[in-house]
């Protein structure tokens, strides 16, 4: 008898026990507060992407649900020469455009890091290409390179440094140029605004204790800010790099990929042949090849952003 | 290694001025002061001398040239900075070096230079570790050693030990004595704390408000004090002070406090009779005496001991007066006692101006 209400007394305490630890418990709490972002995420990115690579895989149109053809999709886009040649425009695009989006963005917010008047009205204004909607924009250039209406032509001939108006999006050197440059205005306040946040917090006195070792300006930028940039313009241009490679709407707009497919994107592509073209594998399947590139390119980031060593806090 | 000469230096930043044309003289292997408390120009000054700020008025002159248009890193100077300015992504070495490596030196001669600083220093075991990997004293010492491997004619310190524990700090002033010491390159040193500065400065100068209040070595600020401000600025705890009127009688001085306590000042004190001034007594001038002797009525507030001496804190009148002990003795709050000045300590300065009479 004694023995059973002292086990009785035991094992409710236990359980009691149990149930508290149950509720303290770092790995349950922690997964429990975690379960509606994985929801989220597991039904908005995963399902589509998963989606996406199975639709690869078939050969669905719209209006049919398709079977399962295999890699057929990707052997036929391996004799594809538009798509070869969309994989070299987004490569293109993409390359060109981020050089210029980082050394335009950088000079822009080393300017921006002076003492100017107006400063914060400045900076606001820097940001304006980045808020204004993509198709908005990108109605705006339609009309700036209009083959008739071209405000740049125009200026050009008055200063007579042209005779006849630049046919910028009907000719497939300047529709490449054109787009290029359309993204890199676009791009550019990310860039800017992003590194002078970084600018921002390098410590003045650093400058100073430069200077008074006798840096030259160019010095100071080549041995303070440059090296202390260096984390920052990892993620920056990752994303930056990522935004680029998947543009869809600018090009959509100005040229739909023409002429001769000279402006064609992957992005651009798949939509076209899975939508219009109606052939959902065959558009998703070009979609999926697009995620080697990205993959890549965030491995690049990867390791690139890797905490430097100076970054490293030590004990004493 | 060089004198320093400032001669009636201003600094305004747009209209506000926040140094009214100072005139200070630092001489070959001195090591200078400057305190003050907050916002009183003294780290504007200093960066004047480094070259960081532009001299609105007036000359400065380091060995003997004018340096007004002369950029930093020609004046020969080198500074360390109160947060250390370390460069983050160079390790102890070459921050050490930074400098010289922008000159082209040798790399030989940067190599003997920068472990001959290190060696001075204690750093040696440290150069290949990064800012971040240090701790406080540590990375104070690099700051150091970054100034000792340009061998300048000047050493400029802008509060280099507010960033340290309060026993780290005071190791710190002891290394930075000993080494201009051996070193005997002349130092300017800003700092607000006045035990820093009187302890490490050959020569202090006081600032307030953008205006020299005084110049001198750290006993004559404490033994004769100028005026008011330096004499409440200067010494810890601060000097007692207690207003009151200016009496002379059968050729001795006394000041009479508002609450009709004489104090005897020294005879020769300037000053007319029936003037309004304000009589100091350092808290260790102050000899705690039974309630039977002689000397000003006190009332015990509050007692703290700090090991040393004890510091008495006693209601005198209206005002709070501190006496500091070396005695223990059993106090209770409350308790009533006499405070009996040492003769000839006492300061008078006139409650108008400040000046001391």
């Amino acid at each position: 008898m004694y023995v059973d209400t002292k086990a009785h007394g035991t094992s409710s305490k236990a359980l009691a026990a149990h149930r508290f630890r149950f509720g303290e418990s770092r790995g349950f709490l922690g997964l429990l507060f975690m379960l509606p972002a994985a929801t989220v995420l597991l039904l908005f990115l995963a399902y589509p992407l998963g989606l996406g690579v199975w639709l690869g895989m078939t050969d669905a149109r719209v209006g049919r649900g398709g079977t399962y053809i295999g890699l057929e999709n990707y052997e036929m886009l391996w004799t594809d020469s538009v798509f070869w040649l969309s994989v070299f425009n987004t490569l293109l695009y993409t390359v060109v455009a981020s050089v210029f989006k980082f050394a335009l963005g950088l000079w822009l917010a080393l300017l921006l890091n002076h003492h100017l008047p107006f400063k914060a009205f400045l900076r606001a204004i820097v940001l304006l290409p980045w808020i204004v909607p993509t198709a908005l924009s990108a109605i705006a250039f339609w009309w700036i390179y209009d083959p008739q209406f071209s405000v740049v032509s125009w200026a050009l001939v008055r200063l007579g440094l042209i005779d006849k108006y630049i046919n910028f999006l009907g000719d497939p050197a300047w529709a490449r140029a054109s787009v290029i440059m359309a993204n890199i205005w676009r791009g550019i306040p990310f860039v800017a605004i992003t590194l002078l946040a970084g600018l921002q917090t390098i410590p003045p006195s650093l400058y100073e204790a430069a200077v008074i070792d006798g840096a030259t300006p160019w010095q100071r930028f080549r041995f303070v800010t440059f090296p202390m940039l260096t984390p920052i313009i990892a993620v920056v241009m990752t994303f930056s790099v990522l935004f680029t490679f998947t543009d869809f709407q600018l090009i959509y707009v100005l040229t739909r990929g023409g002429p001769l497919n000279a402006t064609h994107l992957m992005a651009t592509l798949s939509f076209q042949r899975a939508i219009p073209g109606g052939n959902l594998g065959e558009g998703a399947a070009i979609a999926v090849s697009m995620i080697p590139f990205l993959l890549a390119a965030i491995l690049f980031s990867y390791f690139g952003l890797q905490r430097r060593r100076w970054q490293q806090g030590g004990g004493d | 290694m060089a004198s320093v000469d400032i001669r009636k230096v201003r600094k305004a930043f747009g209209v506000h001025e926040v140094i009214h044309g100072i005139d200070v003289d630092i001489g070959d292997e001195e090591f200078v002061v400057l305190v003050g408390p907050s916002g009183c120009g003294k780290s504007t000054l200093l960066r004047m001398i480094a070259g960081l700020e532009q001299i609105s008025g007036g000359e400065i002159s380091i060995g003997g040239r004018v340096v007004n248009q002369v950029p930093p890193k020609e004046r020969d100077i080198a500074m360390v900075f109160q947060n250390y300015a370390l460069y983050p992504h160079m390790n102890v070495f070459d921050n050490m070096a930074f400098s010289m490596k922008l000159r082209r030196a040798d790399p030989a001669e940067i190599k003997k230079r920068v472990e001959g600083a290190a060696d001075i220093l204690d750093l040696g075991p440290y150069l290949g570790r990064y800012p971040r990997q240090l701790s406080g004293g540590q990375r104070q010492r690099v700051a150091m050693g970054r100034a000792i491997v340009r061998d300048p004619q000047v050493f400029l310190f802008d509060e280099p030990l507010s960033n340290l524990d309060a026993k780290l700090r005071v190791q710190m002033r002891t290394e930075i004595k000993a080494l201009h010491q051996r070193l005997r390159t002349t130092s300017v040193y800003v700092t607000h704390d006045q035990i820093e500065a009187m302890t490490m400065a050959d020569r202090i100068v006081v600032m307030h408000d953008g205006h020299v209040e005084q110049i001198g070595t750290p006993l004559e600020l404490y033994d004769r004090p100028a005026n008011l401000f330096v004499a409440g600025f200067i010494g810890s705890p601060a000097m007692n002070l207690f207003r009151g009127l200016l009496r002379r009688r059968d050729g001795k001085a006394f000041v009479v406090t508002d609450d009709n306590l004489a104090l005897e000042a020294e005879s020769d004190v300037g000053g007319e009779e029936g003037q309004k001034v304000v009589y100091g007594i350092r808290p260790g001038h102050l000899r705690l005496a039974s309630d039977a002797e002689q000397g000003l009525p006190a009332e015990v507030e509050v007692i703290e001991p700090t090991g040393d001496n004890t510091l008495v804190f006693c209601k005198v009148g209206g005002t709070i007066a501190c006496a500091a002990t070396t005695e223990r003795h059993p106090l209770r709050p409350g308790e009533r006692l006499r405070l009996v000045p040492k003769p000839g300590a006492g300061h008078v300065f006139d409650a108008a101006g400040g000046q001391r009479l």
